[in-house]
C-alpha cells in the first residue's frame, strides 16, 4: 500500500459514510440516539480537508492524520475509537512511501487493540470489534494465503458485512444500546456497520488501483 | 419538525453566540467552543470543568459561574464534546490549584474525558475525575455500561463548586463530589420522544397511551414501555425504584430534584414534586432541600426525572451557599 491508496481508501470511506449517513442514523436511532451517521460524516468531511491540505511523505502518516482529525471532530464514543484506531495503524506503519501486507496485517492489529483497550468491547458485545476482529481475520488469512491487497481487502470487506448484519442477533453489551438490553437484539449495531462500510472502501481502492 | 432555528449544522454554535449575548459575565470562546467564567483562571482555586452534548441545557453552560463551574465544553447535540475542547477549557481556567472534570457516565464523555485529561496531565495540569452515574433505570453490571449519569449531575456541580468556591483543595472537591453522585438515585419517565435538529423526527415513537419508563436523557428508549398511569402511581414506581437501589432510612435527608425533561409544563412537574413529598412524607425521609424546574433536559422531550441524594449537614451548607449562574442563582 502506497500514500496514494491510502488517502484514496480514506476518500473512499468519507465518500460511503456520507451516502450512508441516513442509514446510520436510522440504525442509531433504534438503538442509539441517532446521530452516528452525522457525526462519522462530519468527521470523515474534515479527514478529506486534512488529506488535502497535507503532503505525505510516509503510509504512516496519512493515517495518523486521519486519527487525530476524527478524534478532533467527531466526538461521542465514536470520535475516539475510530481516531484512535487509524492512529494506531498509522503509528504501527514503518516509515516509507508504501507499506508490504504483513506491515498492514501488523498495523490493523494495533487498531483493533486500541479500540478494545478504548471501549473494553469483546467479540460478541455488538460493536465495531464485531465488524473489525472478522474483517482481520479474513484479510490476515488471506495475506497468509499469498493473496495480493485486492483479494486480501476484498475477502476482509466481505467478512466485515457478514459479522456487522450478525450484530443483529446480538444483546449489546457496550455503548449506549447496552442500555436496552434485551431489546437491542433485532437491530444491527451502526458502528459494525459503519466499520463495514470503510472496508468495503478499501476493497474499491484496492481494486481500481490494483 | 418545527424548531426556531436555522440551519441543523449551526444549531450549538448559534445558542453559543445568543448564550454570550445574554451573559456578558461569561466567557464564550469560540474557537475552543467552551464556556468559561469571566475572570478565570483564578489563582489557587481549584476549577470545575464539565461538558457533554448538547440539547441538555441549562446544562452544562447555564451552570457555569460563581460558586459552580468555571468551564462547560458542549458538544454537538447528544454527542460528546472532543478532547480538544475539554483540554483548551481545562487549561483556560486552571489557577494551578488543579481541575476537577464533572463527567456524565456515557461510553463517549468517559472516553473524550479521559483523553482530555491525559493531554492535560502532560501538559502539567493536575486533573481528578468524579463521574456521575445516579440512573437507577440501568443495570449497573459489567454486562452494561452502567448507571447513566442524568440529575444528579446538577448537584454534583452545584455541592462540589461550592467546595471549590470556598477554598477546597482538589482531592477534597473531587472527594465531595463524588460522595453526593454515590448518595444520589434517578429515575425518569418519557411521555414522548425528542427530536434532535440532524435527524428532523423523533427519536422513537410512543402510541398515544404509552409511555417510555426509565428512559435517558439522550433520547435512547428505556427500560420498557408501559401504559399511561395517574401520576401518583408512576411516581410511586420511580420512588419504589430508586429506594429499592439506594435504600433510606427514617430520618435519612435528601435534596429532592423534580427535573423536566424540556417539554413538561411546570404544573405536572409540582404535582409530582407534590406526590413525591407525600410519599416520602409516609416513608419518614425528610426532605432537606429541593428543586423543581426545567435543569437537565433532553431537548423538547416531554418527560422528567425524579432525583434524590442523600445529605449531611456539610452537603447542605454546601447546598445553601451562593451561586450566581444563569441557570441556577440563590443567595448572593
Amino acid at each position: 500500500m502506497d500514500v496514494d491508496l491510502a488517502t484514496g481508501w480514506l476518500r473512499a470511506a468519507a465518500a460511503s459514510i456520507a451516502e450512508a449517513a441516513p442509514e446510520l442514523t436510522r440504525l442509531d436511532s433504534a438503538i442509539g440516539d441517532g446521530d452516528h451517521g452525522s457525526n462519522l460524516t462530519r468527521g470523515f468531511t474534515a479527514v478529506v480537508a486534512a488529506l488535502d491540505a497535507g503532503a505525505f511523505a510516509n503510509v504512516g502518516d496519512v493515517f495518523v492524520k486521519a486519527g487525530t482529525t476524527l478524534i478532533s471532530t467527531v466526538g461521542g464514543a465514536s470520535g475516539p475509537l475510530y481516531g484512535s484506531a487509524f492512529r494506531s495503524l498509522g503509528k504501527a506503519l514503518p516509515a516509507g512511501p508504501s507499506v508490504t501486507l504483513p506491515d498492514l496485517v501488523a498495523g490493523l492489529h494495533a487498531g483493533l487493540e486500541s479500540v478494545r483497550k478504548l471501549g473494553g468491547a469483546e467479540p460478541g458485545d455488538k460493536t465495531i470489534v464485531d465488524a473489525y476482529r472478522p474483517a482481520l481475520d479474513a484479510f490476515e488469512a488471506a495475506v497468509a494465503a499469498g493473496s495480493a491487497l485486492p483479494v486480501a481487502a476484498a475477502e476482509a470487506a466481505r467478512a466485515a458485512e457478514q459479522g456487522a448484519g450478525a450484530t443483529a442477533g446480538l444483546r449489546a453489551r457496550k455503548g449506549r444500546a447496552s442500555y436496552l438490553g434485551e431489546r437491542s437484539v433485532g437491530h444491527r449495531d451502526p458502528g459494525a456497520t459503519s466499520t463495514a462500510l470503510i472496508f468495503t472502501a478499501l476493497a474499491r481502492s484496492a481494486g481500481n488501483s490494483g | 419538525m418545527k424548531k426556531f432555528i436555522n440551519d441543523p449544522a449551526d444549531v450549538v454554535t448559534e445558542a453559543l453566540t445568543g448564550l454570550a449575548a445574554a451573559h456578558p459575565e461569561l466567557r464564550v470562546d469560540a474557537t475552543g467552543q467552551y464556556v468559561a467564567r469571566a475572570g478565570a483562571p483564578r489563582a489557587g482555586k481549584v476549577a470545575l470543568v464539565s461538558g457533554g452534548g448538547s440539547g441538555h441545557e441549562p446544562l452544562h453552560g447555564g451552570f457555569v459561574g460563581t460558586g459552580m463551574l468555571d468551564a462547560a465544553c458542549p458538544g454537538e447535540i447528544f454527542t460528546s464534546p472532543v478532547p480538544d475542547q475539554i483540554l483548551a477549557a481545562t487549561q483556560a481556567v486552571d489557577g494551578g490549584a488543579g481541575v476537577v472534570h464533572v463527567v456524565k457516565n456515557y461510553t463517549g464523555d468517559v472516553m473524550n474525558f479521559q483523553l482530555a485529561a491525559e493531554m492535560a496531565a502532560d501538559e502539567g495540569v493536575a486533573v481528578e475525575t468524579v463521574l456521575v452515574d445516579d440512573d437507577v433505570a440501568v443495570e449497573d453490571s459489567t454486562w452494561t455500561a452502567g448507571r447513566r449519569g442524568t440529575g444528579a449531575t446538577l448537584l454534583v456541580e452545584k455541592i462540589a463548586g461550592a467546595r471549590a468556591e470556598e477554598g477546597g483543595k482538589l482531592t477534597e472537591v473531587a472527594a465531595i463530589g463524588r460522595e453526593v453522585n454515590i448518595g444520589s438515585a434517578s429515575f425518569a419517565y418519557a411521555l414522548t420522544a425528542g427530536t434532535t435538529p440532524a435527524a428532523g423526527r423523533p427519536g422513537f415513537d410512543l402510541p398515544d397511551d404509552e409511555i417510555e419508563a426509565g428512559v435517558g436523557i439522550h433520547g435512547e428508549p428505556g427500560r420498557r414501555r408501559e401504559p399511561l398511569r395517574p401520576a401518583r402511581d408512576l411516581v410511586a414506581a420511580a420512588l419504589d425504584a430508586i429506594l429499592e437501589a439506594k435504600p433510606r432510612d427514617r430520618g435519612d435527608r435528601v435534596i429532592v430534584l423534580v427535573n423536566g425533561l424540556g417539554g413538561t409544563p411546570l404544573i405536572e412537574l409540582y404535582l409530582v414534586y407534590g406526590e413525591v413529598a407525600r410519599i416520602l412524607g409516609e416513608r419518614g425521609v425528610e426532605i432537606a432541600r429541593r428543586l423543581v424546574g426545567n435543569y437537565v433536559t433532553s431537548l423538547d422531550m416531554a418527560g422528567l426525572s425524579i432525583t434524590l441524594t442523600r445529605v449531611d449537614d456539610e452537603m447542605l451548607r454546601l447546598w445553601d451557599a451562593p451561586v450566581v449562574t444563569p441557570g441556577l442563582r440563590w443567595g448572593a
